[in-house]
């Protein structure tokens, strides 16, 4: 049904930091990839810093799977922008590269975001939903619709300030509406009160539905979609030791029983083929 | 994989196993490498540059099995835990899809069976024994003996008659997947010799777990699972060396095996070829790199072939 997902060049590579700065209470930082392909949006990385692996105590010993938030083609290589939130020791040393640093990177992986007319041949636009960290993969498919010129709205909920590092860097002067759970800056409460908003006020037979974030979020995103008929896919997150299918570790339950694996027939999923998007919250940082 | 850094002539690196002959010594280990999955997530190029000398099968049973709830894996210092529950389609489903596709390779095909009792054993050997292509089946000893309730692998008599009742159904040969979590692994490694064996592979992960301190529950969905990475390496290389010393078949040696360096270790220990597992979810390439490393640490230590250092005893 998705398009055709550009392979990843075998093995992984190390590659270099341009750059990295804080943004919010998260890390952005690119690195440049003189090998692999274009990701495309919704794809994922596997990604460990060079220096000092194992150092904390032995972690973090896995690389981490991380989406791609941003890219721009260079002079014979791909820069690649990851979005951080340093929630454990891998994502820590993430946070921690510099210019010129080093990093394992291995990827692009998995299925990434489909287009609206994939999901809806009657699709005339899109509204992507995004919460915290899970903004990045969103930021990239918004550029792709926009490209292809698809209409999209979106919107994008945070916990508060602190956790909505990368709205203006990565969505830019795009229309966004937004909401804080602690009514610091646009509505007060929940994204999905504003996507509950949109649908009622909508053609919602005309519409698809992008979405990442939060587990809690994303489960109440794909309930919304099923209640109003929408056609909805989520970038989910699970822990997950390889990235290319060998692990077996980030098994997704499916609605017609048994599992999915994640890092191959994910991390995007279709809202109906999961039976909750609450089971593969992620635990290892 | 040309590497200009590399010094030095090349060594012999090609072996075989019990009349399985490989064009050097690493292999996968059961379950840490997915083949048919790496091919579509790395296209063509992981057939031009295969990473193992002999390739092991994600373990089969009769019937389908959709493995264990999530969380199934937890990273540990210098390893992770994994309780998978050995997912996979089906003695079946595996003959008619999947099995086609991994003799297609370019290495041999080793696949490796599970089951809960000796008749169902000797359905998956003689299944996958008379399939072309399959050059030897490895059989997965951890799990109860429905008839018995006992571990198969933890007991030398289950193993006696488990081996007894499937020599003569197959000519390939059958290597015992060594479970860890036993006192004595040389008496089962001993037992298995005995009854017809032709090889033993260990170590299989260790039996572990991880506790929430927030919540009094385990972070993984069965409750528990198996430890694998650098972290069990010592433990492997004392079990291979016990073992080794008790049999005289060949031993596949693995436990945290990421590089040449620790592949030396192995072999030294008395492995005749070596497994990698769970360095491979850090690297894909990584048993290209163990072999490339083995080939220099080799050199190192003045060994002009892998048969020699094979044959080198620990003193």
């Amino acid at each position: 049904m998705a398009a055709e997902r550009p392979i990843a060049p075998f093995g992984r590579r190390l590659c270099r930091v341009g750059e990295s700065h804080a943004t919010g209470g998260y890390r952005i930082f690119s690195l440049i990839d003189e090998v692999g392909p274009e990701p495309a949006p919704g794809q994922f990385y596997m990604l460990t810093a060079a220096g000092d692996w194992e150092g904390a105590g032995g972690r973090p010993f896995l690389p981490r799977a991380i989406s791609v938030a941003r890219t721009s083609g260079r002079k014979g290589a791909v820069r690649l922008d990851f979005l951080i939130d340093v929630v454990g020791p891998g994502t820590g040393r993430l946070a921690g590269l510099v210019h010129g640093d080093g990093c394992h990177l291995a990827g692009p992986f998995g299925q990434g975001f489909s287009m609206p007319k994939q999901l809806n041949p009657d699709a005339a636009g899109a509204i992507l939903v995004g919460g915290g960290i899970g903004i990045a993969p969103l930021a990239m498919q918004r550029r792709a619709l926009t490209g292809r010129g698809v209409a999209s709205r979106t919107l994008l909920g945070f916990r508060d300030r602190a956790h909505s590092g990368g709205v203006e860097e990565l969505f830019g002067c795009e229309e966004t509406r937004l909401a804080f759970e602690d009514g610091s800056s646009g509505h007060t409460g929940y994204v999905t009160d504003l996507l509950l908003r949109m649908l009622d006020g909508d053609d919602s037979g005309r519409g698809v539905v992008y979405s990442c974030g939060p587990p809690a979020m994303l489960e109440a995103v794909r309930r919304i979609c099923a209640d109003y008929s929408v056609p909805v896919e989520l970038a989910l997150e699970s822990p997950m030791a390889c990235g290319y299918g060998a692990c077996f570790g980030c098994a997704v339950p499916l609605v017609r029983g048994g599992y999915m694996r994640l890092c191959v027939d994910g991390p995007v999923v279709r809202g109906d083929e999961i039976a909750s998007a609450m089971a593969g919250e992620a635990g290892a940082g | 994989m040309n590497d200009p850094g590399r010094s030095g002539p090349a060594i012999d690196l090609s072996t075989d196993l019990c009349g399985i002959p490989l064009a050097g010594p690493v292999l996968n280990g059961s379950g840490t490498f997915d083949a048919l999955a790496a091919r579509k997530a790395f296209g063509d190029e992981l057939l031009n540059d295969f990473p193992f000398a002999g390739f092991v099968s994600k373990t089969i049973t009769v019937e389908p099995r959709a493995g264990n709830p999530p969380h199934r894996l937890w990273e540990t210092p210098s390893g992770m835990i994994n309780s998978i529950g050995l997912p996979n389609p089906g003695l079946s489903a595996f003959c008619e899809r999947d099995l086609g596709p991994l003799t297609e390779l370019g290495v041999p095909l080793i696949v490796s069976v599970m089951a809960d009792s000796a008749p169902g054993f000797a359905e998956l050997v003689e299944a996958v024994g008379g399939r072309d292509g399959v050059s030897g089946i490895e059989l997965n000893v951890s799990c109860p003996n429905v008839h018995s309730g006992l571990i198969v692998g933890e007991q030398p008599d289950e193993i006696t008659a488990l081996l007894e009742s499937l020599r003569g159904l197959t000519d390939l040969p059958l290597i015992v997947k060594l479970t860890p979590n036993v006192a004595n692994p040389e008496l089962i490694a001993a037992a298995a010799e005995a009854a017809g064996a032709d090889a033993v592979s260990l170590i299989n992960t260790i039996k572990a777990t991880a506790i929430d301190p927030d919540s009094n529950r385990s972070w993984l969905g069965a409750g528990g699972g198996g430890l694998s990475g650098p972290a069990v390496r010592p433990v492997a290389l004392a079990q291979v060396r016990a073992v080794s010393a008790a049999v005289s078949i060949p031993v596949v040696g693995m436990g945290g095996v990421t590089d040449g360096s620790s592949a030396l270790e192995f072999i030294l220990a008395g492995a005749r070829v070596v497994a990698v597992g769970t360095e491979n979810f850090r690297d894909p390439r990584a048993g290209q790199v163990v072999r490339d490393g083995l080939e220099e640490a080799l050199h190192r230590r003045g060994f002009s072939s892998l048969a020699e250092a094979q044959a080198s005893t620990l003193s």
